[in-house]
């Protein structure tokens, strides 16, 4: 069963401020009332995104009309902490997003989001500042993710390396982001650890 | 040079590498629950998959029970989510705690109270909490839902291997300083992404004397810190523990207890890091921001963003001091709260409904303020009741609930109001995390949430309580 490789991601991007934004505020745990992940999209960033009380729209960059096209997300340290639940990543890559540049990651939600073939790349905080800088200065800049060699390149001379663990690179560019057809496929090898262990 | 738990365990489960390098873990046992599974079985559906091995996962309803009539769901969609749990199970041939069965609760109060939490295994489920497992010397640790659907299929996930760092405690806690105490402090000074890539082992002689409940709130928060699992070498307590509950191998018992404490990491064993903490110097601890690592000494003062030494922190102070509408510079004493809550897979266990009734007979909460108990599990509510719990809550102006994961992230019935205030004991004070998406919340140990729920705000419960005596950890 192979999937297809995801070797790059290209669009627009947004940032999002802030170190350790929680899978709680990418999508708040009402709307994990569902039994399926559809239609999650509306609801990404749903809390800061409008008024609790007036039900306006807030200040929040996803709500800023010259970044409503962006489907990279770029934000700062430990994005994604919190809870493991796949209704973040889900809900991220249904409102539209299809990568996210941070300076780090928590490690459930970037497995969660390797799996679903949406390349998560970590850049050092100078060039996190540098790409605000250059899309704030021009939203309509196109970012480009080559996940095969680790780059981000924009339309704008900025260019910098980014760092992901190999295991989710090769996952990508090889097609085997979500390992659910490779597990099955050990199932001899499984049978055998499961023997070996008096639990089991 | 010999292995830690974590290696040992992660050895004799590794099924084999995958091509992108990769582990292929065995998942001796698997949690489920009605929020992150409905979507996995439906995934399993699709693919026309069977779950491989049935009698390894263990499934129960936490996150939605009402705690006031739990056979009531609150609305349309959550008698779905139950009804759908019940019928994957019954599908599928997955054992079923269910309402009835009396033994419903949160899982990770559950699973060591059935025995199903052993030293030496792995333990995954779709609930970032699992850790709370490796106070008994498991590795266990959270997964989304399309690992969830792996381990239902094969048995195993796809894992990259973590590092471990040994965080050692030794000396005494103060009177008045508790386990939850000590998983703040650890976390305020770690921070909340200082575990990224590890795996925690808790070490040291304050764990040593801790008990099973205890261990289990210290390893229940490792997530807090970044790290997926923590842990405590399984000893002489934990087997005690586990000795006659119902999915213990009670007949080979001898045989089996050895096993269990052969995983304990060798005195020569390799950490990849190693962080020294004196336990003397941990006081009761409480959060003032929207990150669990926002903690501070209840003596001492909310941070104030001038003495920020970098921008970034600044901005972060002044964000989470408008969302906490905080003043900062100012004692965190004193702090006004309109709920408390008392429960969670944190703190809803009988040693922590038992150490606060010691206190709080012949006091009353605060008129404005509204004080939940929930028990953890069905189990943990009937121990309650045979030692009177209830009643001194009542009487003291608590209202006693049914078991479930409640308030902790409020996807049932109990949630804040409004910009409402609550002290709680459970694990995460993130915006909106108690079901108001202004709902403020400030995180501390138990006997603490009911000091703050007497005086009406937040404060040093040993200058209420006479705390002098005891001494959490024995």
């Amino acid at each position: 069963m192979a999937l297809d490789p995801v070797t790059q991601a290209s669009g627009t991007g947004v940032f999002i401020p802030g170190a350790d934004i929680d899978t709680d505020r990418i999508i708040p745990a009402r709307f994990m009332k569902c039994v399926t992940f559809d239609g999650l999209g509306e609801f990404a960033f749903y809390d800061v995104r409008f008024d609790s009380e007036t039900g306006e729209k807030t200040n929040h960059p996803l709500n800023d009309e010259r970044f409503k096209d962006a489907s990279i997300l770029i934000a700062g340290v430990n994005f994604g902490c919190g809870s493991s639940r796949e209704h973040a990543p889900q809900s991220l890559a249904k409102y539209g997003f299809t990568a996210v540049i941070a300076e780090s990651f928590a490690e459930i939600f970037y497995g969660n989001s390797t799996t679903l073939a949406m390349p998560c790349v970590m850049a050092s905080a100078e060039n996190i500042t540098k790409l605000r800088a250059a899309i704030e200065a021009k939203p309509d800049t196109k970012i480009t993710i080559d996940v095969e060699n680790l780059k981000v390149s924009t339309c704008c001379d900025l260019e910098f390396s980014v760092k992901m663990p190999e295991s989710a690179r090769d996952a990508l560019i090889s097609g085997r982001w979500d390992p659910i057809q490779e597990l099955i496929d050990n199932d001899a090898a499984i049978n055998e650890r499961a023997k070996a262990l008096h639990y089991v | 040079m010999g292995k830690s738990l974590f290696q040992k365990v992660w050895d004799s489960h590794r099924v084999g590498t995958l091509g992108d390098g990769r582990t292929q873990l065995f998942i001796g046992t698997h949690l489920i629950h009605e929020v992150t599974s409905p979507q996995a079985f439906g995934m399993l559906r699709d693919l026309g998959l069977k779950v491989k091995f049935p009698q390894r996962t263990f499934a129960t309803i936490d996150h939605i029970v009402p705690t006031e009539n739990q056979d009531q769901p609150a609305d349309p969609m959550a008698a779905e989510m139950i009804e759908a749990i019940r019928k994957n199970c019954d599908d599928f041939g997955v054992t079923y705690f269910d309402l009835k069965s009396g033994k419903q609760g949160i899982l990770h109060v559950v699973g060591p109270e059935q025995g199903i939490t052993q030293p030496g295994t792995t333990i995954a489920c779709g609930d970032s909490h699992t850790a709370t497992h490796g106070a008994f010397g498991a590795i266990a640790f959270g997964i989304g839902t399309s690992q969830v659907r792996d381990v239902l299929a094969t048995q195993t996930i796809a894992l990259q291997e973590m590092k471990v760092r040994r965080i050692e405690v030794n000396g005494d806690l103060r009177p008045g300083v508790y386990a939850k105490d000590v998983i703040l402090h650890i976390i305020r000074q770690l921070g909340a992404n200082g575990g990224i890539g590890y795996a925690y082992e808790y070490a040291g002689d304050l764990f040593e004397r801790m008990s099973m409940e205890e261990r289990m709130t210290v390893c229940n928060m490792s997530i807090e810190g970044g790290a997926r699992c923590g842990y405590v070498n399984p000893d002489a307590k934990t087997v005690a523990y586990l000795q006659g509950r119902p999915y213990v191998d009670n007949d080979n018992f001898e045989e089996t207890a050895a096993r269990w404490l052969s995983f304990a990491s060798d005195a020569d064993a390799h950490f990849d890091d190693i962080v020294k903490i004196d336990a003397a110097d941990i006081e009761p601890t409480v959060t003032w921001g929207i990150s669990p690592d926002a903690g501070i000494s209840i003596t001492e003062n909310i941070p104030d963003p001038l003495n920020a030494s970098t921008p970034e922190e600044k901005a972060s102070i002044e964000e989470a001091l408008a969302y906490m509408k905080l003043p900062g510079g100012t004692p965190i004493e004193g702090v006004k709260i309109d709920v408390a809550f008392l429960g969670s897979c944190t703190n809803g266990r009988l040693s922590d409904f038992r150490e606060v009734a010691k206190y709080i007979k012949g006091h009353k909460v605060a008129a404005n303020v509204k004080a939940i108990a929930v028990p953890g599990s069905q189990i943990v509510a009937i121990q309650c009741e045979q030692e009177g719990l209830p009643e001194i809550f009542r009487e003291a102006g608590f209202e006693w609930r049914a078991a479930g994961c409640s308030m902790c992230l409020a996807m049932n019935p109990d949630k804040l109001i409004g910009d409402q205030l609550c002290a709680s004991s459970s694990n995460r004070n993130f915006k909106g995390r108690q079901g108001s998406p202004t709902g403020r919340t400030v995180l501390m140990s138990p006997v603490m949430v009911a000091a703050a729920a007497i005086k009406g705000h937040v404060t040093d419960a040993r200058n209420l309580f006479d705390l002098s005596e005891t001494s959490a950890v024995a």
